[in-house]
């Protein structure tokens, strides 16, 4: 990829007509990782989705290094909220990092020596190896969301999107998946991460997107992240006319 | 008593019938994966039920000509799974109530049409079936089932495994679900008609469900998910039929009892998921925290007593 950039124009999600996400532009440099705020149906998982090619666009456009959506299916990952996973499912960390290669390898092309060492790299990478052959119900919160990261590392995918992945962690698995997330950003990917508790944006994410169906402010942490802000996004009645209640 | 035991192996209806049941356990073994993993078991037993009518209209067209009576049961079933799909995605019914009333108005519809037909027809049989009297036209059919269900289960080993886990992150990455979605059921009402005349629809579901709720028990592997489902699916069959001729019992009955006695047998005592080896095994505040305790070679830290 020439320029490592992730770009949003004039996007425009909606459901039956009803808009979730409105006329939105963002500018998102690789290498950061970045909070996305806003309460709940503020249209932060119809972004997500609209990212990930999941729900189509009614204007508007997203571009990752120059291209649309249908080229870079590959180099964007979503990771699914963890109610949304059958944990009973037959696989272990591995064969869920494994999962991450199917989409290089197509439908037949055989598994070799490069698919096993790219595996390798994100378990170790995301502090897995030790518990490879566990199955994916005996990890801890923070292990399943760093499990889905190494799915996504082995995939090589340059953007990863999370929806509320410190939800129900505690401290120390938190400050866990902080790290790995960091390590991610260092190694040159864009995390972007929906999120919720507002204490621990500034030690966790670069930048801010504050979205309340529209884009409210976008920043670096330090710029944006401000009462103002915080009040404009989670406290005024929202552009679609339903009130919401103040957090 | 060697002599009793071998018996059954002597009779050329007998062996078809083996033959007929490997096949049969085998193919529906596989596929058994598929219908575990994405909750379909409920499903498939509507399925089966709404092949009625088409088997009806085939009899009432053909006779009891088994290339109609196939004909006839894959276009009711397939029609009563695409309506299923279009009622739920088109409006806001949901999957399970559009299949409901679909498979009670099938299964309806082939009771009135049977009422007119002119041969005398079992429904007992088409519940049942008869294994024993599996003529070469049921086997055809039930060989070139098998041939296409299975390499086409294996060949889309990776799009399918994705999809049944987590089919909005497989489509987000370009795999067609849906399509494939519709081509599990269609294996699956394949299969159901290639089961039909063995062990009939009732029994067909046993074999569709038992194998791999039986493997899922004990392992952690989609591969030995379903190639085990496969081969428990095919072994489970062959015995129970023998078992149905040593005891002079119902030989479809018996087959999916004897799948279900397995599986039993595996709930109670599977070393991972069994309940027992669970009820007896150290109770603990924390059990989570202590695998993860075993986790970092801490083997030596005894575990807080309750």
């Amino acid at each position: 990829m020439s320029s490592h950039r992730l770009q949003i124009r004039d996007l425009t999600v909606s459901y039956h007509r009803v808009p979730a996400v409105h006329h939105l532009d963002l500018e998102m440099q690789c290498g950061k990782s970045i909070a996305l705020l806003g309460p709940n149906g503020a249209g932060k998982t119809s972004l997500f989705k609209a990212m990930v090619g999941l729900v189509k666009p009614e204007t508007g456009a997203i571009e990752l290094g120059g291209h649309g959506t249908r080229r870079t299916r590959k180099d964007i990952a979503y990771l699914p909220q963890r109610e949304a996973v059958d944990w009973d499912f037959p696989l272990t960390v591995r064969g869920l990092a494994e999962m991450g290669r199917y989409t290089r390898l197509g439908w037949w092309r055989r598994f070799d020596s490069a698919d096993e060492a790219a595996v390798q790299t994100a378990l170790a990478t995301m502090e897995l190896t030790e518990l490879a052959e566990r199955q994916i119900s005996a990890l801890s919160g923070g292990q399943q969301q760093r499990a889905f990261l190494a799915r996504a590392l082995a995939q090589e995918a340059h953007v990863m999107l999370l929806d509320e992945p410190f939800t129900g962690l505690d401290k120390s698995a938190q400050d866990l998946l902080g790290q790995a997330l960091r390590r991610l950003v260092k190694a040159g990917n864009l995390v972007i991460a929906s999120h919720h508790d507002l204490k621990s944006v500034p030690e966790l994410f670069d930048q801010v997107i504050f979205l309340n169906g529209e884009l409210i402010a976008f920043g670096d942490t330090a710029d944006v992240f401000t009462e103002r802000n915080i009040d404009r996004t989670f406290g005024t009645q929202a552009f679609a006319g339903t009130s919401r209640s103040a957090r | 008593m060697m002599d009793w035991l071998l018996d059954p192996f002597r009779h050329e209806f007998m062996q078809r019938a083996f033959f007929g049941c490997a096949i049969i356990g085998f193919t529906n073994g596989c596929l058994s994966t598929f219908i575990v993993l994405r909750r379909l078991a409920l499903m498939a037993d509507a399925l089966a039920h709404s092949l009625l009518p088409g088997l009806a209209v085939a009899i009432l067209l053909f006779g009891l000509a088994p290339v109609g009576l196939f004909f006839g049961a894959m276009i009711a079933a397939m029609i009563v799974a695409i309506g299923t799909q279009l009622i739920a995605r088109s409006s806001r019914i949901k999957e399970d109530t559009s299949l409901g009333l679909l498979f009670a108005c099938a299964f309806s519809l082939g009771l009135v049409l049977l009422s007119l037909s002119p041969v005398r027809v079992e429904l007992h049989h088409y519940l049942f079936g008869n294994i024993l009297g599996l003529s070469d036209a049921d086997l055809w059919v039930i060989h070139a089932i098998s041939f296409l269900v299975l390499p086409t289960l294996v060949a889309l080993e990776r799009p399918l495994l994705l999809t049944v886990f987590e089919p909005s992150i497989a489509a987000s990455q370009g795999i067609r679900v849906n399509a494939l979605n519709y081509l599990l059921m269609g294996a699956l009402v394949l299969s159901m008609i290639s089961s039909l005349q063995a062990v009939g629809v009732v029994l067909a579901l046993g074999m569709l469900v038992a194998p791999a709720a039986t493997v899922y028990l004990f392992s952690d592997s989609f591969s030995v998910l379903f190639w085990g489902g496969g081969l428990l699916g095919m072994s489970g069959s062959c015995l129970g039929l023998a078992v149905s001729y040593w005891l002079n019992l119902p030989s479809g009955a018996c087959i999916v009892l004897l799948l279900g006695l397995i599986f039993l047998v595996a709930l109670l005592l599977s070393p991972k998921y069994g309940v027992l080896p669970r009820l007896f095994r150290r109770r603990h505040f924390h059990e989570q925290s202590l695998e993860r305790w075993k986790g970092r070679d801490a083997v030596n830290v005894a575990p807080p007593q309750e």
